[in-house]
């Protein structure tokens, strides 16, 4: 009888936990604010609200004396969560990065099955025969706003290993500058059209050696100069510019470009150039906002990287789990005394409970605030590339954004609840009478 | 050894506070074991790579093509045995999100790739069926192909001469099998015939995306990739000649320095198990110190006093490491079913193991330094009293 009662109960806290942190993961922040302001409110007006935060106090106040073990739960559960915003900050820069390089008001135009330029190709007549199309706007001119583009890979040092990785060299047509206006030449000038000059984006001059406004650099076995650096905010700074015939002729694919972006005359005519492209059997070609193109791009990877960074801090934050319990567990033991004495002079059980838990998940927070902010410190705006669709470096900044600081908080309370139940439950059933006697 | 019994007894003699600190060691060890399954991955293809073979490609970009007019010329450098060639050929089956590495390959690929096993009747149906692909068993039954089936890839870099489409389709004649579980991602690939490529892509012919050369005694390796170098040096195909094992190891880290990464992971994880632990060995020897007087009183020795302390901190974290990458070895398989076949994590190897029960010692003994000094410094008359 006495096994089946306490099996019940065990499995009645492991319900309990389960649906409290699934909830707790769900609810958003306002409700929270909310919980404890009502908590607050509770803990002051009440009779058994007021015997719980002065058994907080007590609790809190003696912190102090338990400095190595209360350090546990903060270190661990700050562990947990600086891996975890740091991961997930690093899927969110590649994710940013690449979604702000696309928007609805261009569209590119790859061959039709093509995922990435570098696997798409496009004839001179298909250039010729896209800028008639309807839905591209036009300039005062009547020339369309369009750029053919080609894109090839070049084999340059890296300045962190000093061996060889792939660097994307663009070469884009007249009126790419109308096309990407966030494109700003910071240093030096524009290449010229027809010479063997480059501009430089402001990553790939982070991430490759040699690669300054002013100097040489061979590429495919022949001179270019760069002669400028550009900003733009986007996967584009992981660029080389130059002029797409020149890039043509030296890279000899003068047969044709691999992608053409143009500008849409809104973002709904979209679908009148799309059909347009289908009623005209002389074109195989797909076209899509170049906002759908990069986030396709970033979508593969991103996700393994959520999916990882999760894992791991599950894993850790079981480890944590354990630390806390460890921890709280041995809190309560060595306040055995105290919490029965308040027991004795007539603090009720709910009290006692409310008082572990909120001291171990003040320690949580704690943790979480210095996990966050380590990640914050270290890892905002921190640089790395990696090989993306076009086979070449992309550079990405990590992004520690509010909304991963507060998940990480919400994680960090919401192991300190774990940890701190089954401490506070026993605490709350220490028969008063043994606990006194015991020195 | 004899002190096996005291030193157990001591571990569990507070059960709950050991299994809870057991199982954070559990829990750090598990993700050493998974992270460095994913590390091991990554560096599989430069590990064992052939020690004997060495990757021709362009030196100034991994997309430009050789011609193949250098291949009998790479044949007569001396102190080559064997040369064959392959081209990347890239698409995907059915959806963008499955993209294959789909590779056209020279008739004697095989041969110089014996840790790829195909049998004598496949390689024959490969040589009759000039549409016919090999494909990877892994690959196969991710997408549940049987020999011959037709396998229709979208979306290649290279456009049919005759269609102008990029789809192609290829006739399965079978499969290859890798040997080694290291090697077994590279069951994801589908080999085709490189001739029927030449002649159908609409990109022109004669050309060939990498060179494999297999040498005559890998400690000439130097020279003859300068030999190679030196055929087209100063022509617009210049070549870059490097071992296998680099070639691959220059793509691993161009996607990121997984290694940095899962270091640093560790780092974070491995400091708070030894503060963890290190609290939990510092209480348990707290509360003993009436016990260790006793012992003491009995004649145990200030040193072995120090070793039993030690040896029950160590004990600990062997106990939880060697579970949780026990426990990494029996789910491992499991991960790598359930990603389908798109994730193969190696088995846990005797490197991992190494490290593994390397860094528990270390952490072990970080662990019990101070409670074990404690333990020996005790004076007998001060602990019994409770001083």
């Amino acid at each position: 009888m006495n096994t089946l009662k306490s099996f019940l109960r065990g499995l009645g806290i492991a319900v309990l936990i389960a649906l409290s942190v699934t909830l707790w993961i769900m609810l958003p922040w306002p409700l929270l604010f909310a919980l404890a302001v009502l908590l607050g409110v509770w803990m002051l007006l009440t009779r058994s609200g007021r015997q719980a935060s002065s058994a907080t106090w007590i609790g809190v106040s003696t912190i102090g004396q338990r400095l190595g073990a209360s350090s546990v739960i903060v270190v661990g559960i700050a562990g947990v969560v600086g891996v975890l915003v740091a991961l997930l900050a690093m899927g969110e820069g590649l994710t940013k990065t690449l979604r702000s390089t696309g928007d609805t008001s261009t569209a590119i135009i790859l061959r039709g099955g093509a995922t990435a330029e570098l696997s798409s190709g496009l004839g001179r007549e298909d250039v010729t025969l896209i800028g008639q199309l309807p839905g591209i706007l036009r300039d005062a001119e009547g020339k369309p706003i369009a750029s053919p583009e080609l894109v090839v890979v070049a084999n340059l040092p890296k300045k962190s290993t000093g061996s060889d990785a792939n660097v994307e060299v663009r070469g884009i047509g007249p009126q790419a500058w109308a096309l990407r206006p966030n494109v700003k030449i910071v240093e030096g000038r524009a290449f010229t059209p027809g010479l063997r000059e480059m501009v430089v984006g402001k990553g790939a001059r982070a991430q490759f050696a040699g690669l300054d406004p002013g100097t040489e650099i061979n590429l495919n076995n022949q001179q270019w100069t760069i002669v400028g650096m550009f900003e733009s905010g986007d996967a584009h700074e992981s660029e080389l510019l130059g002029d797409v015939d020149t890039v043509a002729a030296a890279y000899r694919r003068t047969g044709g470009y691999q992608s053409m972006t143009v500008r849409l005359t809104s973002p709904e005519s979209l679908d009148e150039l799309k059909a347009a492209i289908a009623t005209d059997p002389r074109l195989k070609v797909d076209a899509k906002t170049t906002l759908d193109y990069y986030t396709a791009q970033s979508e593969n990877l991103s996700k393994v990287i959520r999916v990882v960074g999760i894992t791991i801090a599950v894993i850790m934050a079981i480890g944590a789990i354990f630390g806390a319990l460890n921890t709280m567990y041995a809190a309560v033991a060595t306040r055995a005394r105290e919490i029965a004495t308040l027991r004795a002079i007539g603090f009720r059980a709910p009290p006692v409970i409310v008082s572990v838990m909120l001291e171990t998940m003040l320690l949580a927070l704690a943790g979480g605030v210095l996990g966050g902010l380590i990640a914050w410190l270290i890892f905002d705006n921190y640089s790395v590339s990696t090989l993306g669709a076009n086979f070449s470096q992309v550079v990405f900044q990590f992004s520690v954004s509010p909304q991963l600081l507060s998940n990480g908080l919400k994680w960090a309370l919401a192991i300190g609840f774990i940890g701190g139940l089954l401490p506070a439950l026993r605490a709350a059933r220490l028969p008063v009478t043994t606990a006194l006697r015991e020195s | 050894m004899k002190y096996f019994h005291l030193i157990w007894a001591a571990l569990f003699r507070r059960k709950a506070r050991t299994i809870l600190t057991l199982l954070s060691v559990m829990a750090a060890f598990l993700l050493f074991g998974l992270l460095d399954a994913v590390r091991v991955a990554f560096n599989a293809g430069s590990d064992a790579a052939g020690v004997d073979r060495m990757i021709v490609s362009s030196r100034f970009s991994i997309i430009q093509s050789l011609p193949q007019s250098l291949l009998p010329r790479i044949e007569a450098v001396p102190g080559v045995n064997t040369v064959t060639w392959a081209n990347w050929f890239g698409g995907y089956y059915k959806e963008p999100k499955n993209q294959g590495f789909n590779i056209a390959i020279a008739p004697n690929f095989f041969d110089v790739h014996p840790e790829m096993t195909v049998t004598p009747e496949v390689r024959e149906a490969f040589q009759r069926t000039r549409t016919g692909a090999v494909i990877g068993e892994a690959l196969a039954n991710r997408f549940g192909w049987k020999t011959g089936d037709k396998v229709v890839v979208t979306g290649a870099i290279f456009p049919d001469k005759a269609t102008g489409e990029t789809t192609w389709t290829f006739d399965m004649v079978g499969t290859f099998t890798v040997k080694e579980e290291k090697l077994r991602g590279m069951e994801q690939q589908l080999f085709f015939r490189w001739d029927y490529f030449d002649e159908a892509n609409a990109y022109g012919s004669g050309e060939v995306g990498w060179i494999i050369v297999k040498v005559d005694d890998p400690d000439q390796s130097d020279s003859v990739a300068r030999a190679i170098d030196a055929i087209s040096a100063n022509s617009d195909h210049e070549t870059k000649t490097q071992t296998e094992q680099a070639f691959n190891l220059s793509f691993a880290k161009q996607l990121g320095d997984i290694g940095l990464i899962v270091s640093a992971i560790m780092a974070a994880v491995f400091f708070t198990l030894l503060l963890l632990t290190g609290n939990t060995m510092a209480q348990a020897v707290r509360e003993r110190i009436p016990e260790l007087a006793t012992l003491k009183t009995m004649g145990f020795s200030d040193r072995s006093v120090l070793g039993l302390v030690f040896a029950e901190a160590v004990l600990l974290i062997v106990l939880g490491g060697v579970l949780g990458l026990g426990l990494v070895a029996l789910i491992l398989p499991g991960v790598s079913a359930a990603s389908g076949g798109m994730l193969q994590l190696p088995p846990v190897g005797a490197g991992t193991w190494g490290v593994g029960i390397a860094m528990m010692v270390v952490i072990g003994v970080l662990v019990g330094v101070l409670p074990a000094l404690r333990a020996m410094r005790l004076k007998i008359v001060d602990a019994l009293a409770g001083r």
